[in-house]
């Protein structure tokens, strides 16, 4: 709490100044929603260790550095094909957390669909956002959605209306640029699915430039009755970045909603994902991949809930740790009184690479109904031995066959994605950085092992 | 189905049977907590310098602690504040001042014992276990001690323990939990009254299971027990602790510490059933159950097991744990939990993997009933230099009635890449399909009920010695019981 209070004075200057300039200032419900949000971050603070959902990440590099509003920055277009979404759909291009018309390209969208920069929405439809947005996060309980809720003001906003399906994904590439002092955005999306209503949603961050960089960002998703949403986060930002991102998905009756989160980029990330399952018969998968190396931290922490009865859902996460980094697994299902017939299962499964690295997972389930089948599990591990072995004895050099039996563990969360544009570009991305991951860890005391009982084998021979 | 849910409901809702006043005697002071009192505990028990000055720096840390408003919050459990001055801490039934048989035992106690369905006479022919039983903080009773003193095995009461051993008691007194570990672990260090104490020097294995009964029974007087056992290089012992007390109605606090410490190539088995009053239906009264338990694996190849049944009290807050030290050491923990009514449970484990090749296994069943709230919280973590460690975690939890709740919280924390954890953990009521297939083959819903869940409970139940595992099932099904016979 005492780390918020040093840089107090520029959170609040920045507030001061956003407040005057800032997109739907003239919204009175708006600025209301901000001025609340701003007072619950002064109010708490930046959470410590202390505080239990916390407890293994550490945030006071974040509440130390006097972080200020990015400012407007200019990207050309060769810059952005680096990242290489150039998938079909519609592309949301946002530098530094606003959004940039003419990298984006919306293309032909079916009747129905409404996509646009939320800024420009509030300005133009202000009425349609004002009945979602903030209505979901809970500012109260994470101070980092206040934060993002004070400064809410750009970002992506979908409305796919009753009925309309929405084949190809919709991208949203959030570039954050280098800046002499350390910037911080505050990205808000907001999107809605309506009834019998289907989309694909990718959330990708990156960064050109290596400055320290904070993103917070959040994310509401509302999925009507019957609806079937899949929604992708990516994070590949570079080692200095700060990420927190937070994604609170509203499930109607009998819809189906699936978050995938793949984890490779990053300094310190935490990545929120809090579906309430509000009407019954409602299904939930949350899949997610990350992989860490050198010193990152990486925090994952889920908090379903199930609210009606007849719902059903599934964690999966795998985790692959190398080098000095920091894992965290932070799940959480809750059973309301009245969600009768729950069935929720959450699995953690991770490979440890290196004596260095570091993994904290805590599976919790807090049932408040009876008739409710949930399942846990944990398991933490390494290469196996006999399955390297295995493949080395057919004559499969040592890196690729490290990289086989690490494709196969990151393959458990690719499989959970559903064909299509979105799990492609995820897929590209998974192998290239996991190749790096093999060629590293040769180095291991382990692989060394295995290169002395070759030649201990020759020797015999 | 109605009329399996109303058996099931008939089943835990059995009133506690074990209740009654014994009526006897007693010496105890004034309530409050000062320095002073602390200094009279330690009079009236005849303690040496050092014990006294250990009490006083425990009491000074806690008074502190208690200043800065440091008692724990953060377990899942729900009760009022508890007003430490408005205690008594120390009560002993006055007595002749040595026993040397049973038959010069207060009457009334033995009577006690009897109503309770543990005749020490019969037990000590029978069984052959040797009983100390602690009645209100002091040992009225020791019984096979020339068996165990012909072996070196010092088995006695802590006071005991103190005046005679006291270079034992001072070597491990506090090193496995010291006064500064929690707040009630500093409350107990100052305030301890008497406890057992148990050594087995070099190389001896233990020729029976040790016991000891404790007991809660003058009103307002917190328990606060100590055990200490140690287990020299290459010794084997298996110590068994069973507890039942009188109803009450004021809330009744007790904070025990009990520390093992198990040196090179030793074993100890800590066995417990837990049945103290766990409040009426209204959740009214009961006891506080507040210990913390702690194993230390010192030396290698050494090997802690716990193994508890609880069912008893109206808040038991516990985690039995080890410290897993010693390169190949093992420790392990096999807990039944069960919470009725409005008893609330916060149980669990802490395995600390420090030396290489350390392996852990955790086996947790919890049963929630009534408005029973039971919680698993358990840590497994494993420090950078166990290589090879292992461990295994199962915890399973049983719901009966709509209105109980059932929660698990495990920490696990990995800092070595050959370690190789595994974490399992479910919640579900009794099934349908079961009662229906029990049902259908003749069976009584309440014996239904009864087989199921001593189903769920029995790999817990085969790591306790014979004598508690008969007892264990019995209090089971009588905690669950309506109308089972």
């Amino acid at each position: 709490m005492i780390a918020a209070t040093e840089q107090l004075g520029t959170y609040l200057e920045s507030f001061t100044e956003f407040q005057k300039r800032a997109a739907g200032r003239d919204l009175p419900w708006l600025r209301e929603l901000r001025e609340s949000a701003f007072a619950r971050f002064c109010e708490v603070g930046f959470p410590t260790t202390h505080d239990e959902d916390w407890r293994f990440t550490n945030v006071s590099a974040i509440a130390k550095t006097p972080f200020e509003l990015a400012r407007d920055a200019k990207v050309s277009k060769r810059e952005v094909e680096q990242f290489g979404v150039d998938g079909p759909g519609c592309h949301l291009i946002f530098v530094n957390g606003r959004f940039a018309r003419e990298l984006s390209s919306i293309g032909q969208l079916p009747a129905g669909v409404s996509v646009n920069s939320l800024g420009e929405e509030l300005s133009a439809n202000s009425s349609d956002v004002e009945s979602h947005l903030g209505r979901y996060l809970n500012i109260q309980r994470d101070v980092f959605s206040a934060l993002n809720t004070a400064f809410a003001e750009d970002g992506a906003y979908v409305h796919v209306r009753r009925g309309v399906v929405l084949t190809d994904p919709i991208y949203l590439l959030f570039i954050s640029t280098t800046s002499d002092k350390p910037v911080m955005t505050h990205p808000r999306n907001l999107i809605v699915v309506g009834d019998e209503a289907q989309a694909t949603i990718v959330e990708d961050y990156v960064s050109i430039g290596e400055t320290p960089a904070f993103s917070n960002t959040a994310t509401e998703l509302v999925a009507g009755e019957n609806a079937v949403v899949s929604h992708y986060m990516v994070e590949r930002e570079h080692r200095q970045a700060f990420n927190i991102s937070t994604l609170r998905i509203q499930q109607g009756r009998s819809a189906n909603v699936s978050s995938h989160s793949v984890l490779f980029g990053g300094g310190l990330v935490r990545n929120n994902v809090h579906p309430v399952l509000a009407g019954e018969g409602g299904e939930c998968l949350i899949n997610g991949l990350f992989i860490g190396n050198g010193r990152q931290h990486l925090d994952n922490y889920m908090l379903v809930e199930h609210a009606s009865p007849h719902c059903a859902s599934r964690q999966f996460y795998n985790g692959i740790l190398d080098d000095h980094a920091h894992g965290v697994f932070h799940g959480r299902i809750i059973v309301h009184k009245d969600a009768q017939k729950t069935d929720a299962k959450q699995t953690n499964r991770n490979l440890l690479l290196s004596d260095d690295a570091r993994i904290d997972t805590k599976p919790q389930l807090e049932i408040y109904a009876d008739d409710v089948k949930c399942t846990h599990g944990a398991t933490i591990g390494q290469i196996e031995e006999n399955a390297l072995f295995y493949l080395r004895s057919r004559g499969i050099d040592e890196i690729a066959a490290r990289k086989l039996l690490l494709l196969a563990f990151a393959n458990e969360c690719l499989d959970r994605m559903a064909e299509g544009g979105a799990r492609e570009h995820v897929e590209k991305l998974i192998h290239v950085h996991l190749l790096q991951i093999a060629n590293s860890v040769t180095r291991l005391p382990g692989a060394t092992v295995g290169v002395d009982a070759g030649r201990n084998l020759e020797e015999i021979g | 189905m109605s009329t399996n849910l109303d058996t099931i409901r008939d089943l835990a809702q059995q009133e506690y049977k074990w209740g009654f006043i014994t009526d006897i005697e007693e010496e105890r002071i004034p309530k409050g907590l000062d320095e002073d009192v602390i200094r009279l505990i330690s009079t009236k028990k005849q303690e040496p310098e050092f014990m006294l000055e250990w009490r006083l720096r425990a009491y000074r840390h806690w008074a502190a602690l208690e200043k800065s408003q440091a008692e724990p919050k953060w377990a899942n459990v729900m009760y009022p504040a508890i007003d430490y001055q408005n205690m008594v801490y120390y009560s002993a039934p006055k007595q002749k001042p040595r026993l040397e048989s049973l038959d010069q035992l207060d009457p009334e106690i033995l009577r006690t014992y009897e109503k309770l369905g543990i005749p020490l006479q019969e037990q000590k022919m029978l069984a052959g276990v040797a009983v100390d039983a602690v009645f209100d903080s002091v040992s009225v009773a020791t019984t096979f001690k020339g068996k165990l003193a012909e072996l070196g095995i010092i088995f006695c009461s802590f006071s005991e323990a103190v005046r005679n051993h006291p270079e034992l008691v001072k070597k491990y007194l506090g090193s496995v939990v010291p006064y500064t570990d929690n707040f009630f672990a500093a409350l107990n260090a100052a305030v301890f009254s008497d406890g057992s104490f148990v050594y087995v020097p070099k190389g001896v294995r233990c020729p029976m299971e040790l016991s000891t009964y404790f007991r809660i029974n003058a009103a307002e007087t917190g328990q606060f027990e100590r055990t200490l056992i140690v287990a020299d290089e290459g010794a084997s012992v298996s110590y068994l602790e069973g507890c039942t007390a009188p109803i009450r109605d004021e809330n009744q606090l007790h904070a025990a510490v009990v520390e093992l410490v198990a040196l090179d190539n030793s074993q100890i088995k800590y066995s417990t059933v837990q049945n103290w009053y766990p409040g009426d239906k209204q959740g009214k009264g009961g006891i506080y159950n507040f210990v913390t338990k702690r194993g230390k694996c010192a030396g290698v190849n050494s090997k802690i097991s716990w193994t508890q049944v609880e069912t008893g009290s109206a808040i038991t807050w516990k985690y039995p744990s080890c410290i897993l030290q010693g390169d190949n050491s093992v420790g392990e923990f096999y807990s039944v939990a069960l919470t009725n009514n409005y008893q609330q449970a916060d149980t669990g484990t802490k395995m600390i993997h420090i030396g290489k090749n350390t392996r852990s296994t955790i086996v947790a069943k919890g049963i929630s009933a009534g408005h029973g709230q039971n919680t698993y919280r358990g840590q497994v973590k494993i420090l950078k230099g166990a290589t090879g460690a292992r461990n295994y975690t199962q915890c399973d939890s049983l719901l009966i009635g709509d209105k109980c709740g059932a929660h698990t919280f495990p920490y696990i924390e990995v800092r070595n890449s050959s370690a190789r954890m595994e974490h399992e953990a479910s919640t579900s009521k009794i099934g349908e399909d079961q009662m229906f297939y029990l049902r259908q083959r003749g069976l009584k819903a309440e014996d239904a009920v009864s087989m199921i869940v001593n189903g769920f409970c029995k790999r817990v139940f085969r790591e306790l010695p014979m004598e508690f595992a008969v007892e264990a099932q019995k209090l089971l099904s009588v905690s669950l019981e309506g109308s089972v016979g």
